[in-house]
């Protein structure tokens, strides 16, 4: 009973502003008696419709597909490259400096030699995502190895477990609530990208449902039927990442 | 009295500023003989973890030798462990996977049996699985002292080990670690700005001069344990290692 009531306070509030910005949305499209922005209705209608004849799914599953492989291929790039880069103080300040300097470039930025390069299937988006997602996570494995507490590696060091040992069973560890963090800004910043290069290059995934939908008769009611579906499956890949949060290895991280 | 554990001679150690060279150690001698419980207090930023830390093997002094059984100290090593301040149990390990953690290499038989006995002995029976971010302060002070036992070390090097924690606690585990170097005897090295403490548990007491610190005065603490505090010939002792610290 009172767990009910615990969870009616943290769902309720939430809802009640979502109610409240739908009810306004809806009566400012009646009172302005708009001909081309839609009500929140004919949202769901025409969602229902892409929904119905399938294509709806065919967009959402082109997106997921390459926010899966990029990202995948970050991972499994940037979390060796970036524990070697927090462990060997040279190929720190080797690769460092660039890596630094390709971060601040949007990846928006790259969309045009992506092209140049690889036309446009998917492998311009997955370039384009990959690139995206690699530099946070390569930066935050980087500085997970550099706060390590020192308390830990001399009481490793203590017992006397050699270097690789130390690397296995201390630094890997310690650093993988680290990784968890990036691979969550990875994530996020994938899915925002993933959605700006289908709008530009691409004929699948729900960025082009968009600016399709607005091409083909201004259907804005799908336009903003995919606005919310990306919005919705960003908190969902977001809470899928957050789950590994929960894994009892880590949890020591984020409790305090 | 029984051989020199440790032989600890005429050590300095200075380190590096921007306003030059800063003075620490200022040449410290002493020795622990095997199975003593030495306790070294002294003000606080004398340079005793810097002392510490050189015995230990974790630092090295500008001149001078640390000998353990006779050789010279070549680095940090299980022989000798070191509990410190804050402590260094490994937070994603639960309790027996930290106390397996030393257990390195053949010849320890049954690891998980070694640790649950250990467990056992400083009071963290039914805690074998659960992770250090689940215990209280006082259990975690424990489960670091378990893993240094698992290991059997020869020597235990105690820098500040219970400052970190409540008064009461502070007391209990003092009495804790007497009860457990009764049933295993271990050399302890303590390092310690509570006078107190030092004189609940320890054989001898070294007092250090502020920086660069040097062995001041030292005292044979022959009170039988349990060791009353409160006794008029404690009173006094407690009273002439205050003078020596300037209070």
């Amino acid at each position: 009973m009172i767990s009910l009531i615990h969870w009616l306070k943290k769902i309720v509030p939430p809802l009640a502003v979502m109610a409240v910005v739908v009810a306004l949305w809806w009566w400012v499209v009646v009172k302005t008696e708009s001909a081309i922005f839609p009500t929140p209705w004919q949202v769901v209608v025409g969602a229902w419709e892409l929904a119905e004849d399938g294509t709806l799914w065919e967009h959402i599953g082109a997106s997921l597909f390459r926010v899966g492989t990029g990202f995948g291929l970050a991972v499994l790039v940037a979390v060796p490259l970036g524990l070697w880069m927090g462990w060997v103080s040279g190929a720190y300040r080797t690769l460092n400096p660039i890596f630094q300097m390709l971060r601040p470039i949007s990846p928006i930025a790259w969309i045009p030699l992506a092209i140049l390069w690889f036309g446009v299937g998917d492998v311009s988006p997955i370039f384009l995502i990959f690139i995206a997602s690699v530099f946070p996570l390569i930066v935050q494995t980087t500085s997970g190895v550099h706060t390590i507490e020192r308390r830990y590696l001399r009481a490793a060091a203590n017992f006397g477990v050699s270097r690789t040992e130390l690397f296995r069973r201390v630094v890997v560890p310690a650093v993988l609530p680290e990784i968890i963090i990036g691979m969550r800004i990875g994530i996020g910043v994938a899915w925002l990208v993933v959605v700006a290069a289908e709008m530009i290059a691409l004929r699948s995934g729900l960025g082009y449902m968009i600016m399709d939908s607005r091409n083909a008769g201004n259907r804005y009611d799908l336009v903003v039927a995919g606005m919310i579906i990306i919005g919705a499956i960003g908190l969902l890949l977001d809470g899928i990442t957050r789950l590994l949060e929960r894994l009892r290895t880590v949890r020591w991280r984020y409790v305090r | 009295m029984s051989a020199d554990k440790i032989v600890v001679t005429d050590v300095h150690k200075s380190f590096e500023s921007q306003k030059g060279t800063l003075p620490v150690i200022g040449g410290v001698s002493f020795s622990v003989a095997d199975g003593e419980f030495v306790a070294i207090v002294g003000p606080s930023g004398c340079g005793k973890s810097t002392l510490m830390n050189i015995v230990a093997g974790f630092e090295r002094a500008d001149r001078g030798s640390v000998r353990v059984d006779g050789a010279e100290h070549a680095g940090p090593s299980p022989k000798g462990i070191v509990i410190s301040q804050h402590g260094s149990v490994f937070p994603w390990l639960t309790v027996q996977q930290n106390l397996m953690f030393g257990l390195t290499g053949e010849g320890h038989g049954d690891k998980a049996a070694l640790a649950d006995h250990y467990a056992e002995m400083v009071g963290l029976k039914g805690f074998e699985s659960s992770y250090p971010h689940e215990l209280s302060g006082g259990m975690l002070k424990r489960a670091e002292l378990a893993r240094a036992l698992v290991v059997k070390p020869d020597i235990l090097y105690m820098d500040e080990p219970f400052s970190a924690l409540d008064a009461l606690m502070n007391l209990r585990m003092r009495t804790e670690l007497l009860r457990i170097l009764g049933e295993e005897r271990h050399t302890v090295l303590l390092i310690t700005h509570d006078v107190e403490e030092a004189m609940y548990m320890a054989d001898r007491i070294m007092v250090l001069s502020p920086r660069p610190t040097m062995i001041q005065a030292t005292f044979q603490v022959d009170l039988p344990h349990p060791r009353k505090l409160s006794s008029p010939q404690a009173q006094t002792l407690r009273e002439d290692i205050l003078r020596e610290l300037g209070l």
